[in-house]
């Protein structure tokens, strides 16, 4: 369309023509610039939008048409008590992973940014925060297990039997361990750059001013930094109620949170007798996850003014 | 940097606190995990290390090789899809569409907001449909893992964009005459390599790990192994879980060093 504009403007004013004509070129380069987005894009799309709209939408449409009345899962006894569950495992677990991770952080502030002890922690930290998942279970079963290695040396050498209310390291209280396992890590990776973006020249004002280290941290680290600490408390929690393979591979049996009730519903369809349970309970998931992550991304951008 | 450690850090008997209790909390379950395979009965010898690495035992061996076996190929497409899809992407937003860099961002990170099993519920229909027209190859998958590793990955090569003038290494080649391709092969790539190796790294790590939505899908790879092989035997599963988080660990640290070459590029 636009070239044609051009191409009849050519013809009818030679002024026009002299300075279109250097313009051409760049629209042409422009489209085939455009079709190099197009692979990613449409991979995108595939992969990310499609899954996504089509997880939400199983739950609310049934036969091309929409069934909000599949939302009642929602209301469902189980259903609320497994997302209280979640809610409860997952907000413990990000205020302990939270301030733990935040010691942790305030300690490393003494050691050197390329020092060994720093990349040791990174990785592990690493490690342990995004590639756990079945192997943190695996080493808790080792550990405090019904036959594992403190369970035993406690009775024998103390005398303190663990699972005298039976074995909750397979239920509910058994993910506490495990998820802080990952939870204290993933707030020492979330958390550091808050830290070092503590700007040396504030230090240098508070002790020039009379200040001691005491006042730095009451009147401008933890003001500062406290943005930062709720935005990464709640990516925390959205990590723990997002999360699936630790509980999957402890608890084999029962679905006490959410993301286990959808294993359940994905793997035997009949259950309580709705189709499209799988859809819904992922739609509440999105809600909470999303209005979570929503509210991170405006703390988010409130810490960052401090981080420039 | 160094003066703001000097002067707000902690003392050093709070950081040894911190760090000493931290550090023996966490080593606890690796500790244990270590004794529990060292097990044998009566006292601790590497009894059960042998039986599981003994060729003989094919019925834990087989599943954990299939599954690994699986997950390298699976490591390797994703990193493809990383290489040729993602970073190109990455180099013509910044190159030529700079005002989508917001917006593409918010697109790559998104992966992290949407719970693994939530794209399982959706991705379950279209790998029905995958299955029917491309087979059920083991490598399928990467197409749903190279969604997962987006935000890692990105996050690497974008610190190697910013860490280098794109625009006027392009500019500068073009205008000695250089095609596209000798351009992104000869001068974009070798100035983005340490993050490129860097998101390689870290999609292997997140692929070697992931377990939801392979379990979910019903595809055997190394995590959905462990939990079959922790049915037979759990000091196999303990064992490889040692393997695998000190193999993952190794690959952090390298791309520890990997970053760190890429910001003493940037501060002289």
């Amino acid at each position: 369309m636009s070239s044609y504009v051009q191409a009849d403007g050519l013809v009818s004013d030679a002024g026009v023509k002299q300075s279109a004509s250097p313009r051409r070129p760049a629209p042409r380069r422009l489209n085939l610039a455009w079709v190099g987005l197009v692979p990613f894009g449409l991979y995108l799309l595939l992969f990310l939008a499609l899954p996504t709209l089509l997880a939400i939408a199983s739950g609310v449409v049934v036969e091309g048409r929409l069934a909000l009345g599949n939302l009642a899962a929602l209301a469902d006894p189980v259903i609320l008590r497994t997302f209280w569950n979640s809610i409860w495992l997952s907000l413990l677990t990000a205020v302990i992973g939270a301030v733990v991770g935040a010691a942790v952080c305030y300690a490393m502030l003494g050691l050197a940014q390329t020092g060994v002890m720093r990349t040791l922690v990174d990785a592990a930290a690493g490690v342990l925060a995004q590639f756990g998942g079945v192997m943190l279970a695996f080493a808790f079963i080792a550990t405090i297990g019904v036959q594992g290695v403190l369970t035993l040396a406690l009775k024998e050498n103390l005398g303190i039997d663990l699972f005298a209310e039976g074995a909750w390291i397979y239920d509910l209280p058994g993910l506490i361990g495990p998820y802080l396992y990952f939870q204290v890590p993933l707030m020492v990776i979330t958390f550091t750059p808050a830290m070092l973006a503590l700007k040396p020249a504030w230090a240098e004002a508070n002790l020039t001013l009379g200040g001691t280290r005491l006042t730095f941290w009451t009147h401008i680290g933890l003001p500062v930094l406290a943005p930062s600490f709720l935005a990464s408390l709640l990516l925390l929690f959205a990590n723990a109620f997002s999360s699936y393979a630790t509980a999957a591979a402890l608890a084999s049996q029962g679905s006490q949170i959410v993301t286990l009730q959808i294993r359940n519903a994905l793997t035997s369809e009949t259950l309580l007798g709705r189709q499209n349970l799988a859809g819904v309970l992922a739609l509440g998931m999105v809600v909470v996850v999303g209005l979570v992550m929503w509210a991170y991304s405006a703390v988010q951008r409130k810490a960052a003014q401090w981080q420039s | 940097m160094a003066v703001v450690s000097a002067s707000i850090a902690p003392s050093r008997a709070t950081r040894t606190v911190i760090g000493v209790v931290v550090g023996l909390v966490f080593a606890v379950p690796l500790v244990s995990t270590l004794l529990y395979t060292l097990r044998d009965g009566t006292g601790y010898s590497l009894v059960n290390w042998a039986r599981v690495f003994d060729p003989a035992n094919s019925r834990i061996l087989t599943p954990i090789w299939t599954g690994l076996a699986n997950s390298l190929v699976l490591a390797v497409v994703t990193v493809g899809l990383v290489l040729v899809l993602l970073a190109p992407t990455m180099i013509l937003i910044n190159l030529r569409f700079p005002k989508l860099r917001r917006l593409f961002e918010f697109l790559v990170l998104l992966p992290i907001s949407i719970p693994a099993i939530v794209l399982v519920v959706g991705l379950a229909p279209i790998y029905l449909v995958i299955g029917r027209s491309v087979g059920t190859g083991a490598w399928t998958l990467a197409f749903a893992y190279g969604i997962t590793v987006l935000p890692f990955a990105f996050r690497s090569i974008q610190a190697s964009i910013d860490a280098i003038d794109l625009a006027t290494l392009t500019e500068a080649a073009r205008s000695l005459g250089a095609s596209w391709p000798s351009v992104i092969g000869l001068v974009l790539v070798p100035n983005l390599r340490t993050g490129l190796l860097a998101a390689s790294l870290i999609s292997t790590a997140v692929v070697l790990g992931e377990f939801t939505i392979a379990s979910l899908l019903n595809r055997a790879v190394l995590q959905t192994s462990l939990l079959v092989v922790s049915k037979i035997d759990t000091y196999a599963s303990a064992i490889f879980t040692l393997l695998s988080l000190a193999f993952a660990f190794g690959l952090l640290i390298i791309i520890g060093r990997a970053g760190r070459l890429n910001t003493g590029k940037d501060q002289p």
